[in-house]
């Protein structure tokens, strides 16, 4: 699965990104690392992007983005 | 004696109040500047401690130190080139995880480095432990704790600073072991060793890391520093393929991951933090303001807000700072060579002309202050990015970016902005394509100054649809920007570098009024001193323009003879009274400027004790010209007094015939004039041409160049009826193609100043000007034009434009992007990035 399809308040263990470069590491310098757990707090009232804490911290992303976090359900 | 000079450089995350402890350190004397070649803010200030002076620089906050934005370009090449005695790491002692993944890198350049834990009072609050002496030693740099929005620690962080700076003090910073990588990189470290420059200037370890990480710059740094670099690049793809190869990781992704769990390591060692949610309040703002339906009310209530505070409280705030600048202005006329009867001298009217442009952009400081204050309440409250996130998705689609909606909004999204710090706001939003776009689009809001125009042709056009008119005007903006926007994205910006949405949603803060005013003022006094040579340069060129060549030396033969025709008519009708005696024969103007300076102190005292004192103070001056001026019951002082305001009409009505002729024969008039065959098919006649072209300058002056053109006939007659009288073939449809023609007006000066400031060029200042121009003659064109040829009446135009407008809007909305905004890593399989 990944991020993208995450419901709001679902939780996950991120397994993987699939991108490099300048959004990849963007996302790991965001605190958006495998290993770490996150929970998708909500998506924005147009739907995108979304909200998501990892461990007390709170980051969002547009779907577009979230779409390369490869995410294990925790 | 301690004399020489300490460079201290601040650096850490955004949202760790950094700009907090760089306003406690330098108070007052702070300086921006850009660095060189980005558009990204240096600040720097300095302070005396010791009897040293220190210089701090403030680097913009950055989360991290890559090549992939300019904020960290620009922050990594300061720390490299200009090696700064020590490096102040301020953070968000409550965040101290993931703020330490910005402090490893900062050690890893080699530099001394303080960390500054700052907001201790959050900290203490959240019932969050922090062992300082441990985590000191752990890292093996100083820590000083701080609560500096109340100066506490203050004096701590200052001998901290003179300490390190002065090498009292050998630092040994804890180095990250990366592990498996750690062979790779003493590889490299070898081969760079050989190269004695580059491992003089540079940390080579630090290099190394780099070159493992991919990075571009630090691979450009080898090619300007290595005399062969590609053999040695090349071993360097190799290593990092080898290191993927064989660890299922990429090393980028290995150098953070090993970053994280240091900083976690530490962090566990030194850290107690409390059970529960870390932050309960912003959580349950949160649940508002980002809700699926309160949240758009909430900013809509918020833009309106601002709206309300800024730009009608502000414009009641000018009523209070007009007189001071009315007061400015006549100063300047009292000291100016004083007009003649029909002459008024060129300096006076210079002076005046530049008093009334500066005075134009003065009368907007209270606006501007109240805009900037409360830009910095959203900014530190942590409203904005919550306005990015709700907005996001809708401008995203335009080429836009969820941080260009206070920059809309500012810039007039309904009616009534302005597009100074509209502009000026702009420099938050992290992605340049969108921040371009955003910047580009601006002007085409409905600022202000557009507003007297468009109520003046509503006025006149289309009386009997008023309410319409209105909604049409102040709408069709947002349908032309947004396309508009989406259009530049596909075209002049389609090479710009472009950065990803990731961003940080902070806890809310509650703004400290030191913090706000202080950067109001700030804001306001760098606008003025960028703005004020350039409006005065602007003034002075329009003005050259407006003036010359002039009225010819025949024509003004005649207005002289005009004069003396009238001065003599004054006599012959006087000449029973005393006063033809009594009066100098060949120079009234005395008598006429007591005559105005009373009426207008009049005006302004109004009745009861004030106008007593007034008239005691005028009788004076001068008895006889009182007498003239307020005769009272004497019939003869009466008489005179008639014929004193006939003549003063006439002079009026000379001088203005004057100026209009003046205006007729100038350069800016032979320009309309020579324009007029491509503007007519917009409908534009050459005194249209005069207006527009006189408001570049700034649009206000387009209505008071109209206002000179259409001269009344009889006075008290309003410029509604003038100039309806004086354009009788001027339809609807004319006044609806200006009315757009204004919507898409090029930038006034002062905006064009602030886009020069953002964008980084004047080449995009020069574009900001033209691209208008040309879409708004060929909007009014095409509105005229086919609006004309299939007998449209102005209402039918109006409706059948905005209809347009919306399905192009949509169109854009929907029209894909000819690139994907991402790529996919180099290979799905082994290209990611995993977790081992």
């Amino acid at each position: 699965m990944t991020l993208d399809q995450m419901r709001p308040g679902s939780r996950g263990r991120i397994k993987r990104l699939s991108v490099r470069d300048k959004l990849g590491q963007r996302l790991m310098d965001m605190g958006i690392y495998p290993g770490l757990e996150l929970k998708v707090v909500r998506n924005a009232p147009l739907e995108d992007p979304m909200e998501v804490e990892l461990g007390g911290y709170f980051v969002s992303l547009r779907h577009d983005e979230a779409r390369f976090v490869e995410v294990e359900s925790a | 004696m301690k004399q020489d000079k300490i460079l201290v450089a601040l650096a850490g995350q955004p949202n760790c109040g950094k700009s907090t402890v760089f306003n406690a350190l330098t108070g007052a004397s702070q300086h921006v500047a850009n660095y060189p070649g980005v558009t990204v803010d240096k600040m720097s200030g300095r302070y005396h401690h010791n009897d040293r002076w220190v210089d701090v620089v403030d680097l913009p906050g950055t989360y991290s130190l890559t090549s992939y934005s300019p904020e960290e370009r620009v922050s990594r090449d300061f720390i490299l080139h200009e090696k700064p005695s020590v490096v102040v790491n301020v953070m968000d002692a409550a965040n101290l995880k993931r703020c330490l993944y910005l402090t490893f890198q900062l050690l890893e350049m080699e530099i001394p480095v303080i960390l500054n834990l700052n907001m201790m009072d959050v900290v203490q609050k959240r019932g969050i432990r922090i062992d300082i002496n441990r985590l000191s030693s752990n890292l093996g740099i100083p820590v000083v704790p701080t609560i500096m929005k109340n100066g506490e620690g203050k004096k701590d962080l200052l001998d901290a600073i003179e300490a390190v700076s002065s090498g009292a003090e050998a630092q040994k910073p804890v180095r990250i072991d990366y592990g498996e990588m750690e062979p790779f990189l003493r590889d490299i470290i070898s081969c760079l060793a050989v190269a004695p420059y580059l491992a003089n200037r540079y940390p080579i370890r630090w290099l190394a890391i780099k070159l493992m990480e991919g990075d571009s710059k630090a691979e450009s740094l080898v090619r300007e520093n290595l005399p062969e670099p590609e053999p040695f690049l090349q071993i360097v793809e190799r290593s990092r393929a080898d290191f993927e190869s064989s660890h299922q990781e990429s090393p980028e992704a290995h150098i953070a991951h090993r970053r994280y769990q240091t900083a976690n390591d530490i962090a566990q060692t030194s850290l107690v933090l409390p059970p529960g949610s870390p932050r309960p309040f912003s959580d349950r703002i949160d649940g508002l303001v980002c809700h699926r339906l309160l949240g758009p009310a909430i900013l809509v209530g918020v833009i309106w807000l601002l709206y309300y505070l800024a730009i009608v409280q502000g414009y009641n705030l000018t009523n209070y700072t007009w007189p001071l600048l009315a007061k400015l202005r006549s100063l300047v006329e009292g000291i100016a060579p004083s007009p003649g009867f029909v002459e008024i001298p060129l300096l006076r009217e210079f002076a005046l002309w530049i008093v009334d442009s500066v005075n134009a952009l003065l009368n907007y400081i209270p606006i501007f202050f109240i805009l900037f204050g409360l830009i910095a309440v959203l900014e530190d409250s942590g409203y904005m990015p919550r306005m990015a996130f709700i907005m996001d998705r809708l401008f995203n689609r335009f080429g836009l970016h969820g941080q260009s909606t206070l920059p809309m909004v500012l810039g007039g999204i309904y009616v009534g902005g302005c597009a100074v710090p509209g502009v000026m706001s702009c420099k938050g939003i992290p992605d340049e394509r969108s921040r371009l776009a955003t910047i580009l689009i601006i002007p085409l809001l409905n600022c202000l100054a557009k507003v007297p125009l468009y109520v003046l042709l509503i006025n006149i056009y289309f009386a009997a649809h008023k309410a319409w008119a209105m909604f049409f005007i102040s709408t069709i903006s947002l349908l032309l920007v947004l396309p508009v926007s989406k259009i530049l994205t596909l075209t002049v910006l389609k090479d710009k570098e472009t950065a990803p949405f990731v961003m940080e949603m902070p806890p809310y803060h509650l703004p400290t009024l030191r913090g706000v005013l202080g950067r109001a003022v700030e804001r306001v006094w760098l606008f003025m001193r960028k703005i004020s040579t350039i409006v005065v340069a602007v003034a002075v060129a329009v003005f050259v323009l407006l003036q010359f060549p002039g009225i010819s030396r025949e024509r003004m033969a005649s207005y002289h003879a005009e004069k003396d025709k009238a001065v003599e008519t004054f006599f012959k009708k006087i000449k029973n009274t005393p006063f033809a005696t009594q009066l100098p024969k060949d120079d009234l103007m005395p008598l006429i400027n007591f005559s105005e300076a009373y009426k207008d102190a009049k005006m302004a005292a109004g009745d009861g004790a004030a106008a007593e004192r007034l008239n005691a103070e005028f009788r004076e001056r001068d008895p006889l010209y009182f007498a003239i001026v307020q005769p009272g019951d004497d019939k003869e002082a009466l008489k005179v007094n008639r014929e004193l305001r006939k003549l003063i009409k006439e002079r009026k009505g000379l001088l203005r015939e004057m100026r209009m002729e003046r205006i007729d024969t100038s350069f800016l008039g032979t320009l309309g004039k020579w324009l007029e065959p491509v503007t007519r098919y917009a409908g534009f006649n050459w005194r249209v041409n005069v207006a527009l072209l006189s408001a570049l300058a700034a649009k206000e002056s387009s209505v008071a160049t109209l206002g000179a053109l259409y001269q009344p006939e009889e006075e008290g007659q309003a410029l509604e009826e003038r100039m309806a009288q004086g354009e009788e073939g001027f339809t609807p449809l004319h006044a609806l193609a200006l009315m757009l023609f204004m919507v898409l007006y090029p930038p006034c000066m002062a905006t064009a100043i602030a886009v020069k400031l953002q964008a980084g060029s004047y080449g995009w200042m020069l574009f900001s000007i033209i691209y208008p121009m040309c879409l708004g003659i060929v909007v009014a064109t095409a509105i005229f034009s086919l609006g004309s040829a299939l007998g449209l009446s102005g209402l039918e135009a109006m409706f059948a434009f905005y209809g347009l407008a919306l399905l192009f809007t949509l169109f854009m909305g929907f029209f894909p992007f000819h690139t994907k905004i991402q790529q996919q890593g180099a290979t799905p399989t082994n290209g990611g990035i995993d977790h081992v």
